[in-house]
């Protein structure tokens, strides 16, 4: 490990002491092409229980993001990380926050309001 | 191990107050981290409004009809490679081996273009069939949401070709070595929200 790096931490990206080469780079290729081709499959298939597959969709697409944060990014939860750590937990808290909260304030809404064809009726 | 040592040495027990300015390598980054993670939080407001009105068509075309797999398959495959042949690149720039360099980035710019291709394709083809985004909200959540990625990636290939230049011109000073190491981390990134795309967007209409 480089003296000059671990002053302050390690900037994210940086991959010469996780092994270094192309083998990182290579593990993420091959599990991204998977969990890629496994959404796809599991998009059209008809083997699946059909309520199940936006969860499964939804477990592949996480699944490949934390493929590549870890092998294309190299985040991880090492000490010398830990800045870059936080950061992405805040941001990970913040899109968690905005996606969800939409959808329920929007769906509340929709339940809240007349349905259109009472409303139209009223209008006369 | 005496004092001097400890202060300016890399143990672990120096305390951070004694540590000093962290270099700039490390610096920007960390900047450039955070610009992304509040690059990704646009994103996630249009993947929002997406989610939100993806059900509104007002009698027009929805994504079940509008959308071609096959073609997001070889979007994904190309963006997915690029990304591949991305940090590639950046390993040959840490060797400073210009060559492999040259051609890391010249191949990622060739997969970007071709996902820029088949997009601009998929979008001119919705035009005709009367798909615009003036058409329903859905399709104008769909052509924001979308299209701001492409912009994402075209900005990208731009920045790109500029970095290819700065290589030829400046060589692999630490200047030019920042400025790629960002380039990489902005790719990457790009690559990570098209995953939410291809998977809300594409998939989620079946």
């Amino acid at each position: 490990m480089n003296d000059h790096y671990d002053a302050q931490g390690e900037a994210p990206g940086i991959s010469e002491h996780s092994g270094g080469g192309p083998r990182s780079y290579l593990i993420g290729a091959g599990f991204a092409t998977i969990l890629t081709l496994a959404s796809f499959w599991a998009s059209s298939t008809q083997l699946i229980y059909g309520p199940g597959v936006p969860i499964l969709l939804g477990v592949l697409a996480i699944a490949q993001m934390g493929v590549h944060l870890v092998f294309f990014l190299h985040i991880s939860s090492a000490p010398d990380q830990t800045n870059n750590f936080l950061a992405l937990a805040f941001g990970i808290f913040v899109v968690g926050l905005v996606v969800f909260g939409s959808m329920i304030i929007m769906a509340n809404l929709n339940h809240a309001m007349m349905p259109m064809d009472r409303l139209m009726q009223m209008q006369r | 191990m005496n004092v001097a040592q400890q202060a300016f040495g890399s143990s672990p027990e120096i305390p951070l107050s004694m540590r000093g300015p962290a270099p700039t390598a490390v610096v920007v980054g960390f900047g450039f981290w955070l610009f992304l993670l509040s690059d990704i939080v646009i994103f996630a407001a249009l993947f929002a409004a997406y989610a939100v009105l993806s059900g509104e068509t007002a009698g027009g075309p929805n994504g079940t009809e509008l959308f071609d797999k096959g073609r997001v398959l070889l979007e994904t495959a190309c963006l997915l490679a690029s990304s591949f042949t991305c940090g590639l690149g950046s390993l040959a720039v840490q060797r400073r081996d210009m060559q492999w360099s040259f051609v890391w980035m010249a191949a990622t710019f060739i997969l970007g273009a071709a996902f820029l291709t088949f997009e601009a394709s998929e979008f001119s083809s919705m035009f005709t069939a009367g798909a615009a985004p003036s058409r329903s909200a859905f399709l104008s959540a769909f052509f924001t949401l979308v299209g701001t990625h492409g912009l994402h990636v075209t900005i990208g290939l731009f920045w790109l070709l500029v970095m290819m230049v700065q290589v030829m011109t400046l060589g692999f000073r630490p200047m030019v070595r920042r400025r790629l190491f960002c380039f990489s981390l902005f790719w990457h990134a790009l690559d990570i929200v098209w995953i939410g795309v291809f998977t809300i967007v594409y998939l989620g209409a079946s």
